[in-house]
């Protein structure tokens, strides 16, 4: 149960209690209406708060109640011996109902509609029920048109008046939400600011004219200006809806003009006769203001686009998408990489220069590169349910085989990803499913025995966080036995006898390469390849292996996954002359590390950043870099798994766009490293790979403690 | 810095939902049981939103808009009434006090959450 329904119970037993008090006291004067009012206010609560924590079986009854008090109040009904026991029954139902949310005896239903409707009864024409759950100013989700969305395009003005700011009304959040429902062009106008004397600093002298195209009602534009309804002017035309396929042309900016009002049809005339560019001309006789002009203008081409767009798809529906080889997608993400590393180039010899108009261009070329860049990378993203499919089929053999009975379930198949991790995601995730089939779901028959169905259920799930996906294998099975991993971990001599480990770190131990706790070896797992070889494969490419398991209950696998692979952002730091990248979203933050520093902590390596001991990797000495090292060096920390470690470098260059380049062959396998890339001046930096620096280290460290104890 | 909003009611289940709902979505809560509650606690802290609801002891949400309201340094801060009742009357007095908007109780996380972005940003 969580807190705030915990709060929402203890709190209805007391205002229950009060309630008593209350109708006792009415029993005695019948005729009090602050008692009344109190009664009113305490169903009022136990009813509004209902409805928000879930309770909407109480929410229903106590409605029907507080619409005879608000009678009573009102002076429509009056109180007697009847009314009152009834509503003390009321009070002993409503107990039981929040007793029963507990887990205990349920409710009687038919006693909860006999005092229901006892109190319908002495309604006079039930009021309509819908009114009285009046709107709040923000529609519910879920009851959007199950149709076909349809876009249509809208005209705003928004013409706040001079004391919209006198209620707390910041208009910018309002034409950001309107922004948030579809394709907003916004134009402001500031012709009613007076000069500078004159104005009033607490005064809206602004207002706005929207064009909008979006697929929700115009209801939902409505509700953005609900709370400025009363200190402002707002106007919302339809101006094109999806229908107007043949009439491509609209209106000319004159006529738009007109239809607004903001200039009369003998001024329009007037001005046709010369023939100039229409909105020139009207600016420059002063009829119309240049941000009148501009927001008419944005209307004509907006509708015209969209026109023009709903030609095209009429034309051809088939051109919405073309298959392309995916080598092509490669090598263009290829020659992206190198066109960003040109680009770094540019910006490094423009800054060098002191040249305005080298720096415009080059400037240019940054926001197009990035453009283009995310484009390309965009292109390469396909959903995830391309592989989920396969698995269906898996699962159904696998099961017979097996004699299992099992239920597979999958979500998030529209989540995105690149292509390149999809590619390398697929053997591990049968490596998963066989997993779960095998060693997690029980036999139906041991599973009815621990009072569970006899069908068991594995679900794959994909979903977005941050810049990761993470995909989980969950399922309700037998969980993972700590003892026999601790066992079998003893046996194979991963761990000493006595080691003392978290249950994480044993969950962890399975996967170590070599390491199976199948009872039998069976055809599907268990054939000495074992988690480790997931494990691998995730890392390789940046992810993480993650386990959760509750035993009776299930075992849930979590791989996180970068979103993509080939440009990523990173930090750039220098040891000694040589450039390193760190993937930047692995880093927190960047501390400075002196002498000082260092004499405090003994020459260990640790770190205080803000009472926390962060360990630290002194990447100089982890590579044998020469060179003396500054007096004040920096400490890139990091998270690594749910650890915070810092690395240690001599200067922090700052954020560096970077295209991973695979190494060559000979150096694939060095550990640290996992990639290299260009940077502007042609310099090759080194990516470091900071999960294998850290175990790495760790190893060494554990190595030097063992051999320490011998010496 | 997250954005600072305090919550008024005396119904300790409505803070707490109101709470619980905002500080998932990064807001930094304070409560207030009532309106007086609200006033001794504002003073020592800036707030950048203010959450009440209209019924409650020593001081009700009416006189807190308008003491806020009175105060230059909350002239301009959004405030948002929970007006249990539906009648259009509280919600003008509330109005007319200088509440920026309001929501009607009962009301989904969803719905407090969209009136806090829209107002706030």
């Amino acid at each position: 149960m969580d807190a705030p329904k915990q709060v929402y119970r203890e709190e209805a037993f007391e205002l229950l209690s009060d309630l008593e008090d209350a109708l006792i006291e009415l029993e005695q004067q019948p005729g009090d209406l602050d008692t009344v009012n109190r009664i009113f206010r305490a169903m009022h609560t136990i009813k509004g708060s209902g409805a928000m924590f879930g309770f909407d079986e109480i929410a229903t009854f106590t409605h029907t109640i507080e619409t005879v008090y608000d009678l009573i109040r009102e002076g429509k009904l009056s109180v007697d011996e009847d009314l009152i026991s009834l509503t003390l029954r009321s009070c002993d139902q409503i107990k039981a109902m929040l007793s029963a949310s507990e887990g205990e005896v349920q409710a009687d239903d038919a006693l909860t509609l006999e005092i229901s409707s006892a109190f319908k009864r002495l309604i006079p024409a039930e009021p309509d029920d819908a009114a009285q759950n009046a709107r709040c100013g923000i529609s519910e989700g879920g009851e959007e048109d199950i149709d076909e969305k349809v876009e249509a395009t809208f005209r705003i003005r928004f013409r706040p008046h001079r004391e919209l700011f006198q209620n707390g009304t910041n208009p910018v959040p309002l034409l950001n939400e309107l922004r948030s429902l579809g394709h907003a062009r916004i134009i402001c106008h500031l012709k009613d600011i007076p000069d500078l004397h004159e104005i009033d600093p607490e005064a809206c002298y602004t207002s706005w004219d929207i064009i909008l195209t979006t697929d929700k009602e115009d209801n939902a534009i409505r509700d953005v200006f609900i709370f400025v309804e009363h200190v402002s002017d707002i106007e919302i035309t339809l101006i094109d809806d999806s229908n107007g396929i043949e009439e491509e042309e609209y209106k000319k900016i004159g006529e738009i003009l007109f239809d607004r009002g903001d200039i009369s049809l003998s001024d329009l005339e007037n001005i046709l006769g010369r023939q100039k560019k229409i909105g020139e001309m009207l600016v420059e006789s002063g009829k119309a203001r240049r941000s009148e002009v501009k927001s008419a203008l944005v209307e004509q081409e907006q509708v015209r686009e969209l026109r023009k767009k709903r030609v095209a798809a009429s034309v051809g529906e088939g051109a919405s998408s073309i298959r392309v080889a995916s080598h092509k997608l490669d090598s263009l993400v290829n020659l992206v990489g190198e066109l960003v590393t040109v680009q770094a180039r540019l910006s490094q010899l423009s800054a060098q220069r002191n040249d305005t108009d080298l720096t415009l261009v080059s400037e240019e070329v940054e926001r197009l590169t990035a453009e283009l860049r995310d484009n390309a990378m965009g292109m390469r993203m396909l959903p995830i349910g391309t592989i989920f499919a396969k698995f269906k089929r898996l699962v159904r053999d696998l099961s017979t085989e097996l004699g299992k009975e099992v239920n597979f379930t999958t979500s998030g198949e529209e989540t995105e990803l690149d292509k390149t991790v999809i590619d390398k995601l697929g053997d591990p995730l049968v490596h998963l499913i066989r997993n779960s089939i095998d060693h997690g779901i029980e036999s139906p028959d041991a599973r009815k025995a621990a009072g569970k169905p006899a069908e068991g259920t594995i679900r794959l799930t994909a979903e977005h966080s941050g810049a990761h996906v993470l995909i989980s294998v969950s399922d309700d099975g037998a969980g993972l036995d700590t003892e026999a991993i601790r066992s079998r971990a003893i046996e194979k001599g991963l761990i000493s006898p006595d080691a003392a480990m978290s249950e994480k770190d044993l969950f962890e131990l399975i996967l170590t390469p070599g390491f199976s706790t199948a009872k039998s070896i069976s055809k599907v797992s268990g054939r000495g390849v074992g988690m480790d070889v997931v494990t691998s494969s995730i890392e390789s490419f940046g992810g993480t292996v993650e386990i959760a398991s509750v035993r009776g209950r299930g075992t849930t696998i979590t791989l996180k996954l970068p979103l993509t692979l080939a440009i990523i952002d990173g930090l750039l730091v220098t040891i000694s002359d040589e450039f390193f990248v760190i993937p930047l979203n692995a880093v927190v933050e960047c501390i400075e590390l002196s002498d000082e520093d260092r004499r405090h902590t003994h020459g260990r390596n640790l770190a205080r950043v803000r009472e926390e001991i962060v360990p630290y990797i002194p990447l100089r000495e982890a590579f044998a870099l020469g060179g003396g090292k500054p007096s004040i060096e920096q400490v890139v920390v990091t998270e690594v798994g749910e650890r915070r470690i810092g690395f240690v470098v001599d200067k922090v260059v700052g954020q560096h766009q970077t295209v991973i380049k695979n190494m060559g062959k000979f150096l694939r396998h060095v550990d640290g490293v996992s990639g290299a890339t260009i940077m502007g001046d042609g310099t090759v930096a080194l990516i470091l790979d900071i999960n294998k620096i850290t175990q790495q280290s760790e190893y060494m460290e554990a190595s030097m403690n063992a051999a320490g104890h011998h010496a | 810095m997250s954005k600072k909003i305090l919550a008024v009611d005396d119904s300790a289940s409505i803070r707490q939902m109101v709470c619980f709902t905002l500080q998932k979505e990064g807001y930094e809560v304070i409560e207030a049981s009532d309106g007086r509650d609200a006033l001794s606690k504002i003073g020592a802290s800036a707030v950048n939103m203010v959450i009440t609801d209209l019924h409650m002891p020593n001081m009700n949400g009416i006189e807190l808009i308008q003491a806020l309201r009175a105060n230059p340094s909350f002239k301009f801060t959004p405030i948002v009434m929970l007006t249990t009742e539906s009648h259009q009357d509280k919600k003008d007095m509330g109005k007319q006090a200088g509440a920026t908007g309001w929501i009607v109780k009962p009301f989904k996380p969803e719905q407090l959450i969209a009136v806090v972005k829209r107002l706030l940003g």
